[in-house]
């Protein structure tokens, strides 16, 4: 059995349904993420798991008890907030203390669990001092250790890390993974960033418009996106309009915008005649000097028309022939680049077959 | 720049000139030895010597004292309430209600409240209806004050509290209640000063035969300036600035604890 399990659960807030008819099952364990734009009702599903807010209908199952009416301090779930939410008018360690507290644990025994949870996230010798004399960083592990200390059975997160800068973020999201592989209990991310998203998580729910459009690992999602939203959504991707043609036993082929046919192994529920796009991501993109003229399969000519240099890698956007942009990521180290294409360089651009991707159109 | 900048000093030098000399006039005279108000003559605490004797002023006094204590205990327990709910249920018309006796002309609501206290509540005016009267108008004060607390706070300290373990009056007793405290003790205070020199409310809803301390100044005046009514008159301002200096203080506590945060 999951460990939670929601039911086609429905929130509306007046003639805006934030929520829609959602049903998902987190397993025991799992690092989990609701990923999506600001107002596709991911919130809003968190404040419902935490207790906050509670469904229209739909019900909120964990360890198969319906919990959807259960008052927040009565579920064995807590939350880290975006503003982590310390109490400012405690000390860290009492900060920490509050929920073996409220659970009337001897206070013996919470001023042990409580001195070892700050070991934990190295901030022993902080315990007396205040929330506003923390930085982003501190404070954040205070959330943590409050939020895990009396081993709830799911810790639920909104955007924890929104509030840092990129240097520490990138640190904080390694101390999560090696946390939750720690502790061993149940993670819910909630978050905008998919950057975060595929870094962090065991598996992830797209959603969009109080829906949700993809559950998968990450690599899944990224990889093999179910339609348009997603594909745009997660990471860059080029997209370029197409229709299908024919269809056989096991192929498709597909007539590209102005990029000739191509035939590719047969997805399900397509027929002749469906229309929707063919996406290619950036780094499956190759491009060539024109001068190098090989025989290449699939391959176009254009110019660069503009590039993004940052570091480790360069962005370039080419314009092919027919008008249409391709925008090509590559790294700067990969092996036999002679050099950098300038603005204006005639260029070939060619992708291998097996990273295109045919969406379609949504009705 | 340099003449802009004394004619500003200069106006705000004046401002300040007609809002204090007269109250600084009334306390030095309130130590002068002569009947009049008019040259000074010497140093002498006889004028406070004779407030301290006059019966009917200490009993003025000590009504008033319970009026406002009283008025201000009561207007800070529903002004609270006010605060919170206002914050909490955002329904427009609340913060109407509540704020609206505040800006109401205090004359109205002197009428007002003793046609209400005397038509339709058949009450006996006297201290209790004077109590009531004052407390209608403090609520709106406490609670403007309690709300602007709550409004500079994080919402999700109350439902983290919640999450955490906490019963809505664990969560009120422990949580809420501790960090809007400032708040409440300053519309405490600040209540406690609007009620004890309040006097037009006061005049409408009072009793006959039960002084109460500004209608009795206002009473001796009538008669003569007397010094004796410039040391009472000091000895207010010494009590009203006092609680203004803590309400104050308490107030940029707040500020101060919300840029931290």
């Amino acid at each position: 059995m999951a460990l939670l399990e929601l039911r086609n659960v429905i929130r509306r807030f007046g003639d805006f349904t934030a929520v829609n008819n959602v049903s998902l099952s987190i397993e025991a364990g799992e690092f989990f993420t609701l990923l999506g734009p600001s107002g596709c009702g991911k919130t809003t599903l968190l404040r419902m798991m935490a207790g906050f807010d509670v469904p229209d209908s739909g019900q909120i199952l964990l360890d198969g008890q319906d919990i959807a009416n259960t008052p927040p301090e009565k579920r064995p779930i807590h939350t880290v907030f975006q503003s982590y939410a310390l109490f400012p008018h405690m000390t860290v360690a009492n900060n920490v203390a509050f929920p073996l507290k409220m659970a009337g644990v001897a206070s013996a025994e919470i001023e042990k669990r409580v001195e070892k949870a700050l070991e934990e996230v190295q901030l022993s010798r902080f315990a007396h001092r205040f929330p506003h004399e923390l930085s982003g960083g501190q404070k954040q592990r205070v959330a943590f250790a409050r939020g895990l200390i009396n081993r709830p059975r799911l810790l639920l997160m909104d955007e924890p890390l929104g509030a840092l800068d990129a240097k520490l973020r990138e640190d904080m999201q390694r101390e999560l993974i090696n946390l939750q592989k720690e502790v061993g209990i149940t993670f819910v991310f909630v978050t905008h960033s998919q950057d975060e998203a595929l870094a962090l998580s065991q598996r992830i729910a797209v959603m969009n418009l109080g829906q949700i459009e993809q559950i998968g690992e990450p690599s899944v999602i990224y990889g093999h996106p179910t339609n348009r939203f997603i594909a745009d959504f997660i990471g860059k991707i080029n997209l370029i309009a197409a229709r299908i043609t024919q269809v056989s036993d096991k192929t498709m082929t597909l007539e590209i915008n102005q990029l000739g046919t191509t035939t590719l192994p047969l997805k399900q529920d397509i027929k002749s005649g469906d229309q929707g796009v063919i996406a290619i991501r950036p780094e499956q993109v190759a491009v060539h000097a024109l001068a190098k003229q090989v025989e290449i399969p699939h391959a176009y000519t254009g110019k660069v028309l503009d590039f993004l240099y940052v570091g480790d890698v360069t962005t370039y956007v080419i314009e092919l022939d027919s008008g249409i942009r391709i925008e090509a990521l590559l790294a700067n180290s990969s092996p036999g680049r002679a050099r950098f294409f300038e603005v204006n360089d005639p260029v070939i651009v060619s992708w291998p077959q097996e990273a295109i991707q045919f969406l379609l159109d949504q009705p | 720049m340099k003449r802009t900048n004394l004619t500003l000093w200069l106006a705000a030098g004046l401002v300040y000139i007609f809002l204090y000399v007269p109250l600084v006039i009334v306390v030095i005279y309130s130590f002068n030895d002569s009947r009049l108000n008019a040259e000074w003559v010497g140093f002498t605490l006889d004028w406070y010597y004779k407030l301290f004797n006059n019966q009917e002023m200490l009993l003025a006094a000590r009504n008033s004292l319970i009026i406002a204590v009283s008025a201000s205990l009561l207007a800070t327990l529903l002004g609270t309430m006010a605060g919170l709910a206002i914050h909490r249920y955002r329904i427009r018309v609340l913060p109407f209600l509540v704020f609206a006796p505040i800006a109401m002309p205090e004359i109205l609501l002197g009428v007002s409240l003793l046609l209400f206290f005397l038509q339709i509540l058949n009450l006996t005016l006297g201290l209790v209806s004077i109590i009531i009267a004052h407390t209608t108008f403090c609520v709106g004060f406490v609670a403007i004050i309690v709300r602007a607390r709550l409004q500079g706070m994080d919402d999700s300290i109350f439902e983290a509290a919640r999450d955490l373990g906490a019963t809505p009056w664990q969560t009120f007793r422990l949580i809420t209640l501790p960090l809007i405290m400032p708040a409440v003790v300053a519309g405490a205070l600040m209540s406690f000063t609007l009620s004890i020199d309040d006097f037009v409310i006061t005049f409408f809803t009072k009793g006959i035969g039960e002084p109460i301390l500004p209608i009795q100044i206002y009473t001796m005046i009538k008669i003569a300036v007397t010094p004796e009514i410039n040391a009472i008159s000091t000895l207010f301002m010494l009590l009203t600035l006092l609680l203004i200096i803590i309400a104050n203080r308490l107030d940029s506590g707040i500020l101060q604890e919300g840029k931290k945060s």
